[in-house]
């Protein structure tokens, strides 16, 4: 390219060309420790400031004493709870529509449009998402504020990333395999079914698994569409509200009656949240490891 | 309270350990639970329906249901503009233009003042102290991954990096309010504890880890053929960086910027702990400041449902979604063109 060409390299390696990159080879080496530093004692700070509220009861007793005391456990309750619908609505939905884009398609100018929307999804900011869910699951489609108004705003939210990793699942499938198997007579859904699918079955789930780890911590899209400040009791039916992890490290912090007890509460459940999250990072990354160390094509 | 806090200090790394490793195990077992549910539950229905339906009718059915699916971000898309559109436009016939183009917010007053400029200047404010902090750290993040970090060191960072951009972003302005808040005035001597470079700095360090592997992406796609080129003219890893790698990626790397800057304007949770959030028109930084997606999340649970105040807040809404889904499509043409030239 023009650039390399462009490139004056005087004749011989002299001392100031190998001091220039030597000086800023330690400069990016900096700069990126110095993310992982931040990294490292973002995670020490919350944990050390966890540790006077946290006991296994932190884990298993709701909240008491208006909220000032006891546990978090209905907010654990509400999060799974959300994530587990909201995995049921935007996995089914997002492979579908991978697979329609990269094996119905492929290229061409619809692929192209489709995944401009996909992108565009992903880049619409969280808490247009909760205007959104406002406006069209509470409202309009009169679910109110619930578990499911809350599930379905962040399927929305989870979809274009389900939808970017199954695609990338089902790319690594060689297209031998689907030429093998319509040479041999296979219509296309049985070669999709029965040939792409099942290979691309191990990188769709690390893909799902990421993704319910990046929107697990996502307040904004809830607000408005079923988080509660508080709730006696658990919730038994998808239309009624719920509390949740993020939702309640924002009440703690923000609108607790006594700042000096809610304060190590919010911290405390910042490190349940951020053990879940990493959690399912930790599964989806240490899987994806495994996959790539497996893979023979 | 008696003891101090750092005396818990050597507990800290097992009790993290512990509790990572109980949720990890949740988190399988969650998984293996509710899809093997699923898997069985396709599995009978597939077998089920291959028995009653005959193969034609069920095709025809699986291709229409993936079809509808595949255009499913399209519609969400288009009803998401429709929505929040919808419920806006109402704040524009309500209220006139020349009202958002003043500088006083206070729309819960006698006479509501909806002037949008604090908000605008609040959200300029934050995320330019968050971009000139994040670029260099991310960019050189990104380059020391793609360009200078052996197999085996880019390995272990790189999913660190990713681990950071998992933290939620409510966590993040937890840290800001409380860490930041602490630091910023005893260092500045500002009176606000909470502000736009407090705000701004907890999104350096959110913008930086989506801004690393974005670029890293764009650097890594340049062909090995230009380093090996310019190598063998006798460069050194550094001219080479600067030279070769840098130039040939720039208008994905301008992509990448591009998408994290318009994903950390539209940053909610993170800004609305972090900056104070008073509404004043303002330009210094040290003071507090509060952004457009702040006030939406502040005064949506105060607006009266269908009121002017709510149509004014959708609105902010629309100036959102219409500056992102902008600046993404751009940066969406800019990307796709870019990757068109490497792939051959």
């Amino acid at each position: 390219m023009a650039g390399a060409t462009r490139a004056a390299v005087k004749p011989g390696l002299t001392a100031g060309r190998k001091i220039a990159n030597a000086v800023m080879k330690q400069v990016f080496r900096g700069l990126t420790y110095l993310v992982v530093a931040v990294f490292g004692g973002i995670v020490a700070y919350i944990v050390v400031r966890a540790l006077p509220v946290l006991s296994l009861t932190f884990i298993t007793q709701p909240p008491r004493h208006g909220m000032l005391a006891g546990g978090v456990s209905t907010c654990i309750y509400g999060t799974v709870a959300l994530l587990t619908l909201t995995s049921a609505l935007a996995v089914p939905l997002g492979v579908a529509a991978a697979v329609y884009v990269n094996e119905f398609i492929g290229w061409g100018k619809r692929a192209r449009v489709i995944r401009a929307a996909v992108n565009n999804l992903a880049g619409v900011p969280s808490i247009v998402f909760g205007l959104f869910g406002l406006a069209f699951f509470v409202v309009f489609l009169k679910i109110g504020a619930s578990i499911l108004a809350a599930s379905l705003t962040l399927a929305v939210v989870v979809l274009p990333i389900v939808i970017v990793s199954t695609e990338e699942a089902l790319k690594a499938v060689p297209r031998d395999y689907r030429l093998g198997s319509a040479a041999l007579g296979a219509t296309r859904w049985q070669t999709i079914s029965r040939v792409t699918l099942p290979q691309a079955v191990p990188g769709i789930i690390t893909g799902t698994i990421l993704s319910i780890g990046r929107v697990a911590g996502e307040t904004a899209p809830i607000l408005f569409t079923g988080a509660a400040f508080y709730l006696p009791r658990l919730p038994d039916h998808p239309q009624e509200q719920f509390m949740e992890l993020s939702y309640h490290i924002f009440a703690m912090a923000t609108q607790a009656s006594d700042i000096t007890k809610s304060m190590p509460i919010a911290f405390g459940t910042a490190l349940v949240l951020l053990v879940l999250v990493f959690a399912f990072n930790l599964v989806g990354i240490l899987y994806r490891a495994k996959l790539r160390r497996k893979r023979v094509w | 309270m008696g003891r101090s806090w750092t005396s818990y200090l050597k507990y800290a790394l097992p009790a993290a350990m512990v509790l990572l490793s109980f949720a990890v195990a949740g988190v399988i077992g969650w998984l293996l639970f509710w899809g093997g549910l699923a898997a069985l539950g396709g599995q009978l229905a597939s077998r089920v329906a291959a028995r009653l339906i005959p193969q034609k009718t069920r095709e025809g059915f699986v291709n229409v249901v993936i079809t509808l699916a595949g255009y499913s971000a399209i519609v969400i898309i288009a009803f998401i503009f429709l929505f929040i559109f919808k419920e806006g436009v109402a704040a524009f016939r309500a209220v006139p233009v020349g009202e958002f183009l003043k500088t006083v917010w206070q729309p819960a007053a006698e006479v509501p003042k909806y002037g949008i400029i604090p908000l605008a200047t609040g959200t300029v404010m934050v995320t330019a102290v968050a971009t000139v902090i994040a670029l260099p750290l991310g960019l050189g993040t990104a380059i020391y991954l793609s360009e200078v970090a052996g197999g085996r060191e880019r390995e272990i960072v790189k999913p660190i990096v990713e681990l950071l951009s998992a933290v939620p972003s409510v966590v993040y302005g937890l840290l800001g309010m409380v860490v930041l808040g602490d630091v910023i005035p005893r260092i500045t001597g500002t009176p606000f504890r909470l502000n736009a470079v407090n705000g701004g700095l907890v999104l350096a360090v959110m913008l930086t880890p989506m801004l690393a592997s974005l670029a890293e992406d764009a650097l890594y796609s340049v062909p090995r053929s230009y380093r090996v080129a310019a190598f063998a003219l006798g460069a050194t890893r550094w001219e080479t960086i600067r030279r070769t790698v840098v130039p040939a990626a720039a208008s994905g790397v301008t992509a990448a910027i591009l998408l994290s800057v318009a994903r950390t304007l539209g940053e909610t949770m993170a800004v609305l702990l972090a900056t104070g959030n008073m509404a004043a028109f303002t330009v210094n930084p040290l003071s507090s400041v509060r952004t457009i997606t702040a006030t939406v999340a502040i005064e949506m649970g105060d607006a009266v449902f269908g009121g002017e105040h709510y149509h004014v807040l959708f609105a902010l809404g629309v100036v959102l979604f219409s500056i992102t889904f902008i600046v993404n499509l751009t940066s969406q043409v800019v990307m796709d063109r870019f990757a068109r030239r490497f792939r051959g």
